[in-house]
């Protein structure tokens, strides 16, 4: 028979433009193919260093986004209350004027008053930029609320963290032990290393209570309790520890561990680290027996070192770590009930990375000099490696549990080495190379330094002059000292109850506080609209950026519509959240590869070029010209000629007057044509010695000099006993002239411990596990992890609602089947929900997709839509400050470190219930601002 | 009825890693996102931002819980689109011809102009892998991507169905399944790769590759042999000297 004749070679596109996808937080390079001058097919860039042309379910659907009926499209102005979703339409001149008489006068009288607080940031170099200029002290991103503990406990103990700070050695790593990654963070790399993992045959271990995703591939699983992993991570510690698997010469020589502590109970240096006069870390040289300088040419640290003077022993870093982990406390059989894992599981599991590590060791011949001036003929690698992220740092312990998980990496020598896990520039950098906080404001200037930065010790607090918090998250207190990212999920709640003092403007920049970026999300909503009694609104001023009709959008004052991701300009900058690899320092651009088309309305701007103009109407410094006029035209200017430090920009690619310098040189006007040349991305490969070891080989210190990383070489130690948290210590228990409420005192002599611990989640402590058994958890799915897109067309079909998953004991002792609905309760909050059942769940666990719920009128979705009615949030049982018990004082639900949102201490009690017809609590639908439902648009052209 | 080639010079097919696939979906709508727009009517969406959103897919993620008596329960992600069967039911059924299996390379298409949207062959079709079109009437499948993989004007190495070009996790492979020397059929060879339901006789050239037994690795002691240097009787001194090699 006939075939029909088929074009097999049809016209793919009349243009491919290469960009930066943004549809996480990946950031992947994208081709993306235009038709007649529209978006026709977005797929991966194999050139990019990133996703090497894969592309995940998120950024192949980037063109439904793009396209999204629920696109904002004109600076809007709120007419109706706030919730109501009424607004009109102005011009940008008259959203610009407004914000500025808005503005102006607070940064003349006082600037605090503005909070300014960004969500899905990836250009927080720059907004932070700004609001120093502004001279605010109120600024941070949502690591707060993310995962700053895992950055935190990572800088603090080894100049570096998962995702954007490193990564494993997915091309050598022979063991993998992957700790609460749902599915999530980061995406495609994660899947990429997965796949290579298991075409290499290495062996895959899951940590989590929830068998999804990445878990389940995983060779093994443990099914562990939320918040016990830094009990389980010290049981392999001791078990490690007690039969000597652990790398001693890697602990001698770069880490601590040698270093001698100041054992002398009566000294105000108690716990602190002995010093040469110089300030430097003393050991005990093996070679003579007498204390030196860490870093003297030739030393061999002594990890069993001691010093005798004036009637006391000082002892090392090692001893007391020996001391603590070989305790019985941290038995496998100690922890295996609060854990759920059997005792013979622990010990297999030590076992297994105690084989790899040392038995299955690999050396590699590179030779390398290190910053003691001994040359190595080669590289030792212990090919084990770890990757964790909010599974574990959401907790109240997340930090000390990050923590614990770093040290066990440096016990096996298993950072920096091959096989092992590896930073990515600008990492290594340790936390003293990293900013302090600053705090300090004058009316009309800019603020005294950056916000946001690793203290070192009470000095550092961001306190005013009579002890109180500095900055409207209370950032940087006694509460959560090292909040290195700030503390978003406490800026609504501490501004209505103004506490610590009232603010005039709330700025915020795609964070959808009004719904799943909050916690206590119903509460959150009434201080938005709740009014003094002459009915004005207690947060007076509220300015919101989005590019869709969130749910945020209606209840703020002033909208200031972005763009969609491909109308924009942005820079992936090493300055900010950078895209590099092991092997390389990478940066990337977005561009307009459309212009933004809203016909019939006022259109669209970039919020990073809205800053720049706003900056020139205020005034502020770096923003105008010599000649009065804006010193940027718009973001792009920015990226091109913004200098940081002489020779150092936002983008490191193509600098220099013959535009052929990657690092260092003055600004190229041609720099944006030559990304956009070159795929979008700038790639500089560090070169083959200097790609291990890079904290402490002298190869990779001169080559992050060189392109501008540092200014000199900055070699040290990683840090096993992080000194800045006994200084803490060191104030609760007396010491020195800042010292901590009452109050507190307790809680930081425990948490705040120097050496890695495990305590069990404070909600524990107020909530009554009895009366609330079941632990509840949320995720992302992959198909929508860290998307700004639930409404997305295509992806709604793959998540359009969320069951509650149940495991089989919970399910069977309910009697629930199919189609069932419960009441979950905390000790804050009820909601009412479908269930699902689901066996490969920790038995006390339940869980759900977050933020596939909607509100009603949201998104331009129908007010029916399954999001709207069936879908649901678990943050209506989560609240900002733990339950009350008793003592008159409010507590944080928050990491007592680091002021980390611990979204996942939830403990809930669950019971059938017959079925609503939706999920509860409902909310109100809100107007739309654009309209809702319709049909999609088709990117075909019809013949 | 229509007529089965006696014979294909190849059969291009796919290889799917069962022990590789984490369930993310990119194949779904990286082929959606082609599909769309490459071959025969676009894939419509009915109710895209309503109460009960629906559209045509030509490749799907399904997601299975296995139990066990000994162990934890397991997830398994499951990809199916059309398997390209050497016995293809649904090009038997299909009254008009629309459906066939084509001779060059095994890729079993619909010819949209033929098509008159009876919906024989989704129903003949044991693995549910055909999908009608509910706003062109017609039925749609996995054309294996045939407006790409002889593209001339695609680069050549991008000339891969847009599932396997994307897949984050390399699960799936592309190649010709007639060839044993081919990459696909050594992988398959390899890890004894299946045929889905071979009881229906429809001898599918999609073939999946099995999740490898998961657990506890192999016995592993090298921990016993130091568990004697314990921190009794002589403390943490004790220990702490042996670990070091202090007499």
């Amino acid at each position: 028979m006939t075939q029909p004749a088929l074009d097999l070679s049809p016209l793919v596109s009349d243009e491919i433009r290469r960009t930066t996808c943004y549809m996480c937080a990946c950031r992947c390079g994208i081709d993306v193919h235009l038709k007649d001058g529209k978006v026709r097919y977005v797929e991966g860039n194999r050139d990019h260093p990133v996703n090497r042309g894969v592309l995940c379910a998120k950024g192949s659907a980037g063109i439904m986004q793009h396209l999204a009926p629920s696109r904002l499209r004109a600076p809007l102005r709120r007419t109706g209350p706030r919730g109501s979703g009424e607004f009109q339409e102005i011009s940008w001149d008259e959203a610009l004027t407004l914000a500025t008489s808005w503005l102006k006068p607070l940064r003349d009288t006082a600037p605090e008053k503005l909070a300014f607080f960004t969500g899905r940031d990836q250009s927080q170099s720059f907004t932070g930029y700004w609001a120093q200029a502004y001279g605010t002290p109120n600024y941070a991103a949502h690591g707060g609320f993310c995962s700053v503990n895992m950055a935190a406990a990572g800088i603090y103990t080894m100049g570096g963290a998962f995702w954007e700070f490193g990564q494993p050695d997915w091309d050598r790593t022979k063991l993998f032990m992957i700790f609460g990654v749902a599915e999530d963070h980061d995406s495609n790399p994660i899947k990429m290393g997965l796949g290579k993992l298991k075409k290499r045959g290495a062996r895959v271990i899951g940590v989590n209570p929830v068998r999804s995703g990445y878990n389940a591939i995983a060779d093994d699983w443990v099914a562990i309790t939320p918040g016990t992993d830094g009990l389980f991570i010290l049981a392999l510690v001791h078990e490690l520890m007690k039969a000597g698997k652990i790398d001693l010469d890697y602990l001698a020589r770069w880490t601590n561990a040698p270093v001698l502590i100041d054992c002398d109970p009566k000294s105000p240096r108690h716990g602190l680290l002995l010093r040469d006069e110089a300030g430097k870390d003393l050991v005990i040289d093996t070679r003579t027996g007498k204390p030196t300088a860490f870093d003297r040419k030739g030393v061999r640290p002594d990890l069993g070192g001691k010093l005798r003077a004036r009637g006391i022993t000082h002892v090392t870093v090692f001893q007391r770590m020996a001391e603590r982990y070989l305790s019985p406390d941290y038995s496998p059989e100690a922890i295996a009930e609060r854990t759920g894992i059997p005792a013979e599981k622990t010990r297999r599991i030590a076992a297994e990375l105690a084989d790899v590590a040392f038995n299955r060791a690999i050396e590699i011949e590179r030779e390398w000099t290190d910053f003691r001036g001994e040359t190595h003929k080669t590289m030792t690698g212990r090919p084990v490696s770890f990757h964790a992220m909010r599974g574990i740092s959401a907790h109240s312990n997340g930090f000390q549990t990050a923590r614990a998980l770093h040290m066990l990496q440096i016990l096996l020598g298993a950072v920096e080495t091959p096989g092992g896990f590896r930073f990515k520039p600008p990492y290594p950098k340790p936390a003293t190379a990293h900013p302090r906080p600053h705090s300090n404001v004058t009316p009309g200037k800019p603020l005294d330094g950056p916000h946001l930065g690793y203290p070192q010790g009470p000095d550092d607090l961001c306190l005013t002059p009579d002890g109180q918090p500095a900055r409207i998250d209370k950032a940087f207190t006694w509460e959560n000292p090292m909040s290195a990212h700030g503390l978003m999920h406490m800026v609504i709640s501490n501004a209505h109850a103004g506490d610590p003092y009232r603010i005039d403007t709330l700025l915020l920049y795609m964070a959808n506080m009004s719904w799943n970026s909050s916690m206590n999300t119903g509460g959150v909503i009434d201080m938005l609209t709740d009014t003094d009694e002459s009915g004005d609104y207690l947060i007076p001023r509220i300015i919101y950026s989005d590019a869709y009709s969130s749910e945020m959008v209606a209840y703020a004052d002033l909208i200031l519509p972005d763009t969609t991701y491909l109308e924009r300009h942005d820079c992936i900058s090493l300055l900010d959240r950078p895209i590099c690899e092991a092997d390389a320092a990478a940066d990337a651009i977005r561009w307009p590869v459309v212009d933004p088309d809203r016909p019939g309305h006022p259109g669209v701007r970039g919020f990073q070029s809205v800053l720049c103009d706003l900056g020139h109407r205020l005034g502020l410094p770096g923003f105008v010209a010599d000649d009065g006029s804006p010193k940027f035209k718009d973001y792009a200017d920015y990226i091109v000629n913004h200098q940081r430090r002489p020779g150092i920009g936002p983008l490191m690619g193509w600098r220099g007057e013959n535009a052929d310098s990657h690092g260092r040189g003055a600004p190229n006007p041609d720099q944006l044509d030559r990304y956009i040349e070159n795929g979008g991305f700038a790639i500089a490969h560090i070169p083959e010695d200097a790609q291990f070891m890079k904290p402490w080989n002298k190869a990779y210190q001169d080559w992050a000099v060189g392109i501008g990383l540092y200014d000199a070489p900055q070699p040290y130690i990683f840090q096993l006993y992080v000194e800045p948290l006994r200084r803490f210590q060191l104030a609760a228990e007396g010491h020195g002239h800042r010292q901590p409420p009452e109050h507190l005192r307790e809680r930081i002599k425990v948490t705040l411990d120097p050496l890695p611990i495990w305590y069990p989640a404070l909600e524990d402590g107020h909530a009554d596990p009895v009366e609330f058994p079941v632990h509840a958890l949320t995720q992302r799915p992959m198909a929508m992890y860290h998307s700004w897109g639930g409404q997305n067309a295509w992806l709604r079909q793959i998540h359009g609602h969320n069951p509650l998953y149940v495991p089989t004991d919970i399910w069977k002792a309910n009697q629930f089947s199919d189609g069932d609905w419960a009441k979950v309760t905390s000790p804050h909050g009820t909601i009412t929900v479908p269930v699902a059942y689901m066996a490969a769940l920790n038995p006390n666990t339940v869980w759900t997709w977050n933020a596939i719920g909607k509100r009603k009128g949201t998104w331009a979705l129908d007010q029916d839509a399954p999001e709207a009615t069936r879908g649901f949030l678990l943050n209506h049982l989560i609240h900002e400050l733990l339950p009350a018990r008793g003592d008159g004082l409010r507590w944080s639900n928050s990491d007592p470190v680091t002021g980390q949102a611990a979204w996942f201490d939830l403990r809930v009690k669950i019971e059938k219930v017959p079925a609503p017809t939706q999920s509860h609590p409902v909310l109100p639908p809100i107007a739309s601002p654009v309209g809702q439902g319709g049909a999609r648009v088709i990117p075909k052209a019809t013949p | 009825m229509t007529q089965l080639p006696t014979h294909t010079d190849k059969k291009l097919g796919l290889v799917i890693d069962l022990d590789i696939c984490v369930g993310c979906h990119a194949c779904v709508v990286a082929c959606k996102g082609w599909n769309d727009q490459g071959y025969g009517a676009p894939l419509s969406d009915q109710d895209p931002y309503g109460s009960n959103p629906a559209g045509t897919f030509l490749n799907r993620v399904h997601s299975y819980e296995i139990t066990q008596e000994n162990g934890p329960a397991q997830v398994v992600h499951f990809p199916k689109s059309c398997l390209h069967c050497d016995d293809a039911p649904c090009v038997t059924v299909c009254p008009t011809g629309a459906s066939y299996k084509r001779s060059e390379d095994g890729i079993v298409l619909v010819n949209e102009d033929a098509c008159i949207g009876c919906g024989l062959c989704a129903w003949a079709c044991p693995y549910g892998a055909r999908e009608m079109d509910q706003a062109a009437g017609i039925m749609k499948k996995c054309t294996l991507c045939v407006d790409r993989i002889y593209n001339e004007n695609l680069p050549e190495i991008d000339r891969e169905p847009a599932c396997v070009r994307t897949c984050p996790t390399g699960a799936r492979a592309f190649g010709d399944l007639s060839d044993p020397d081919s990459a696909v059929s050594r992988s398959v060879a390899e890890r004894g790769g299946f045929d889905l339901m071979p009881e229906l006789g429809t001898k599918p050239i999609n073939q999946y590759l099995p999740p490898r037994a998961k657990g506890l690795g192999q016995d592993i002691d090298v921990l016993a042999p130091l568990l004697d240097i314990q921190p009794e009787p002589t403390g943490i001194v004790g220990w702490l000297d042996k670990l070091l090699g202090k007499p």
